[in-house]
């Protein structure tokens, strides 16, 4: 059973001695490929042995109601609202975790089953605390749509009148109120199966159980990494993210400040969904005339700091390549002059380390630092290779360190006044924007970090109606940017903006050549593990813009460029597991990690519900919108030439973009004091 | 060599996973031999155990708080757990119970302060025909009378038994 695959693509934690007797007669069956005719409802259908009566119920289009069932994850059937009638049997049954190993007759909504669902109902309801009215999932709830949907009109077996918990508000990122907890353990199989980040279980027993966190510290002192997807699969408001809005209000209303927001770019393919549309309707430009009616003075496009980033994090990957190069050489000469002259390899070994200090071997491969979930995974899970971590700020970061100097310089308002608030699809962002060494400028890059779920509530509230607003451009002196800095939001982005910026600035010819309309396929997809090589055969002239970084790019002539993009801390796991085996991913030279599974557009701040589907869906708008830019690669974006020519003056990873633009890391560990 | 007691705790739980394996499946012999020797699992231990099996911390303090004869707080050498259904009940289990206290000197769900002893409940110890029952840690005593709660409580006192003897090993 060892093959045995969850949905997303890792075996199950289960010890091997108690896993799954049920999946196994499911695997095999299927593998058999045996049919079974089943009946439910009085309507029959054949499905492959071992399919669940939920499956095979929707299959039909019968609705059976579930709370702890979510696709992403692996089942529970802890919550019991699926329960079913099976012919013959004398308990009603778990329709999500009954696998069919015989054709049996299924009744989904008799007197006995509604009876049952709504008496769970009535249960949960007894333990849950806390007003709809006042909760922020109101008209987003599962527990109560499905109260609805039963018709409970009265709290048969009492409620709570007073809070049982204490809210956990110590995260930036996020807050837990564990009040209105239905224990459904979505949350523990996110945080444990889908992220292995093992945060959250359930901890006690019986009528004393709750969710936990280890030693039920609060969650900024535990391993969280902030990255929300616990809250994306949360079906009540259990969990959700450190909301800012009234800051940000606050900042509008006040006539001295001067507020700009900058949106990225998964938000604008998601906020679509909390106004009623369809997943996978790109709202950007819509989006902009909303925000200024919201009353943001300027609203600028992050896509323009993710094409900073790619210039600077490709620099930064071509420097670290040239010095292991060098290191290389070195290390080849010095063997060759200690095999012949021992006795001058030392002297030799000095001399070289004059102008590279070989000692100390280039971390490579380079890791991309634009996922503040993934660098929290890594700060704690594996402190030993933060070295690895490119310095470079993500988009966000940068784009606050330059709205405070750049932007405040051009426009003469005093960086004081300038409140900074960033879109974002992620939670993890609104603790990446207080850590404390984020303030390069003297003043905090960001001041707040909104969800997309957090500013679909401010459009509303200004009583806007998005889909039907006009369109309108961003603002300059950022303009509008390229296709590049757009697929940021999606897995492999990152990657594909870096291939695309790379491979010309080092071979002076255009990657169309090589990947039909710049699409580079190999590294898109929703597989966990990505890997792709990137031959370069010839090299072209070094461009202006790095030109005081690199004389030639002869030693690059022949190589090839290894790459891999994982998304989902699992996978990411997966890779730096390998990684320290010395295996395949020890030898690449830049890995794209993403904390959240689908990367940004799947992010913690995103509208909840989320599926495969949606997030299939919330790509194709991205790549969309990409294909729909004339300009598609970040080193082309005139408005970032400019930047370099105008304040940047040293170019990338020159003095002063080090000291806005790059950071640096903490090594936090796993122990918990 | 100075080594401190985290390091000492490490090296002993790196032999019991030798022992036992470094399965998930090695968790409860793993827990269960560190109440035996330590007589309690803390947060450090867990986190301990977590790494080596590869498994999340927080899973460890679940199993941890799931079962009542793993505890994440200090307790005593000698834990007393005294059956209180209705049959043990109904044979005198009150006077046992007094007995106890009174000699221990504690209420039940305390530790004495010598942390020799803890005293506590148990719900039906499946000797219901010759109760009053009583488990001294792995140990059961039926139809005890507070005479022969006395001398149990002796007997242990003056044992040198496997926990003694496993304290001597360490210090």
């Amino acid at each position: 059973m060892s093959d045995e695959l969850l949905p997303h693509g890792h075996p199950t934690r289960a010890p091997a001695s108690q896993r799954g007797r049920t999946a196994e007669v499911l695997e095999h069956a299927k593998a058999l490929g045996k049919q079974i005719e089943v009946t439910i409802d009085g309507r029959a259908i054949t499905v492959p042995l071992g399919t669940t009566i939920l499956e095979s119920a929707q299959q039909l289009g019968i609705r059976i109601p579930t709370l702890c069932y979510h696709q992403d994850l692996c089942l529970a059937g802890v919550c019991r609202i699926c329960v079913v009638e099976v012919e013959g049997q004398r308990a009603l049954q778990a329709s999500c975790s009954y696998p069919i190993t015989a054709p049996i007759h299924v009744k989904t909504h008799t007197p006995a089953v509604r009876k049952a669902r709504r008496h769970i109902l009535d249960l949960m309801l007894a333990n849950h605390y806390g007003e709809c009215y006042t909760c922020n999932r109101n008209g987003n709830c599962e527990l109560q749509s499905l109260a609805e949907e039963y018709g409970v009109d009265y709290f048969r077996f009492g409620r709570m009148e007073k809070p049982r918990y204490e809210i956990d508000l110590s995260s930036h990122a996020l807050v837990r109120d564990m009040n209105k907890c239905v224990l459904c353990r979505r949350c523990v199989r996110t945080c444990i199966d889908l992220q292995e980040v093992g945060v959250l279980e359930a901890i006690d027993r019986g009528n004393r159980i709750k969710i936990a966190t280890f030693g039920d510290k609060p969650l900024s002192d535990v391993v969280c990494i902030n990255c929300g997807q616990c809250i994306n699969r949360c079906p009540t408001g259990a969990l959700r993210a450190n909301d800012n809005t009234d800051e940000v209000w606050q900042a509008i209303d006040d006539p001295t400040k001067h507020v700009v927001i900058q949106t990225a770019p998964s938000p604008r393919a998601g906020i679509g969904e909390c106004f009623g549309l369809p997943p996978g309707q790109p709202m950007t430009f819509r989006m902009n005339t909303a925000l200024r009616y919201c009353g943001f003075d300027k609203v600028f496009d992050t896509n323009f700091a993710a094409d900073l980033t790619i210039i600077e994090e490709g620099t930064e990957l071509l420097l670290r390549l040239k010095a292991a190069m060098a290191n290389d050489e070195c290390r080849m000469m010095n063997d060759e002059s200690a095999l012949q002259h021992p006795e001058r390899s030392q002297s030799q070994s000095i001399h070289n380390s004059s102008f590279i200090n070989h000692n100390f071997p280039v971390p490579l491969p380079q890791f991309t630092s634009c996922s503040p979930g993934w660098v929290k995974f890594a700060e704690h899970f594996y402190p030993e290779y933060l070295d690895h971590v490119s310095t470079c700020k993500s988009p966000q970061q940068m784009f606050g360190a330059l709205l405070k100097t750049f932007y405040a310089e051009k426009t003469g308002v005093n960086p004081r006044d300038i409140v900074t608030v960033a879109l974002m699809p992620c939670s993890a962002k609104k603790f990446e924007c207080n850590r404390p060494e984020m303030c390069a400028s003297g003043y905090k890059d960001i001041d707040y970090g909104l969800t997309t779920r957090e500013l679909a509530k401010m459009i509303r509230e200004v009583g806007v109606d998005l889909p039907n607003m006009p369109k309108s451009d961003f603002d300059d002196p950022f303009g509008t940017a390229t296709g590049s800095g757009v697929i940021f939001g999606v897995t492999g982005g990152v990657m594909e903006s870096a291939i695309r910026t790379v491979f010309e600035l080092v071979t002076g010819k255009k990657v169309e050549n090589l990947f039909d309309h710049a699409e580079v396929v190999p590294v898109r997809g929703f597989e966990g593990i990505r890997y792709a090589e990137l031959p370069i055969v010839e090299v072209g002239p070094v461009p202006a813009i790095i030109s005081h970084l690199f004389k030639d790019w002869n030693w690059l002539k022949g190589a090839t460029l290894k790459v891999a993009v994982a998304h989902g801390t699992a996978n990411a796991k997966r890779v730096m597991e390998d990684i320290k085996a010395g295996g395949k991913f020890s030898e690449c030279h830049f890995i794209e990690f993403m904390a959240c599974p689908g990367g940004c557009l799947g992010g913690g701040g995103q509208p909840i519900p989320t599926s495969p589907e949606i997030r299939a869906a919330r790509a194709k708008a991205i790549y969309d919108e990409d294909r729909s830019y004339t300009i598609r690669k970040s080193h082309e974006n005139p408005a970032l030439l400019q930047v370099y020519a105008d304040f940047l003056t040293d170019g990338p990873c020159g003095h002063r973009s080090h000291k806005l633009l790059h950071t640096h890391y903490t090594p936090r560990g796993k122990y918990i004091a | 060599m100075l080594v401190t007691e985290q390091e000492r705790l490490r090296d002993d739980l790196v032999k019991m996973t030798d022992r036992f394996g470094r399965d998930r499946s090695a968790l409860m012999p793993i827990l269960q031999e560190l109440m035996r020797t330590r007589y309690h699992i803390s947060e450090y231990s867990m986190q301990v155990i977590a790494d080596l099996l590869d498994i999340h911390p927080v899973e460890v303090s679940s199993v941890v708080s799931f079962y009542s004869f793993l505890e994440d707080k200090q307790r005593g050498q000698f834990v007393i757990r005294l059956c209180r259904t209705i049959a043990c009940d109904m044979s005198g289990e009150g006077n046992v119970a007094r007995q106890l206290v009174n000699d221990l000197g504690i209420e039940f769900g305390g530790t004495t302060p010598d942390g020799k002893f803890t005293l506590g409940w148990a719900n039906c110890l499946g000797m219901c025909d010759q109760g009053p029952a009583m488990l001294v840690n792995e140990k059961i005593y039926t139809q005890v009378t507070p005479e022969k709660v006395h001398s149990i409580l002796e007997e242990c006192r003056s044992t040198f038994g496997v926990h003694a003897t496993v304290d001597k090993e360490r210090c």
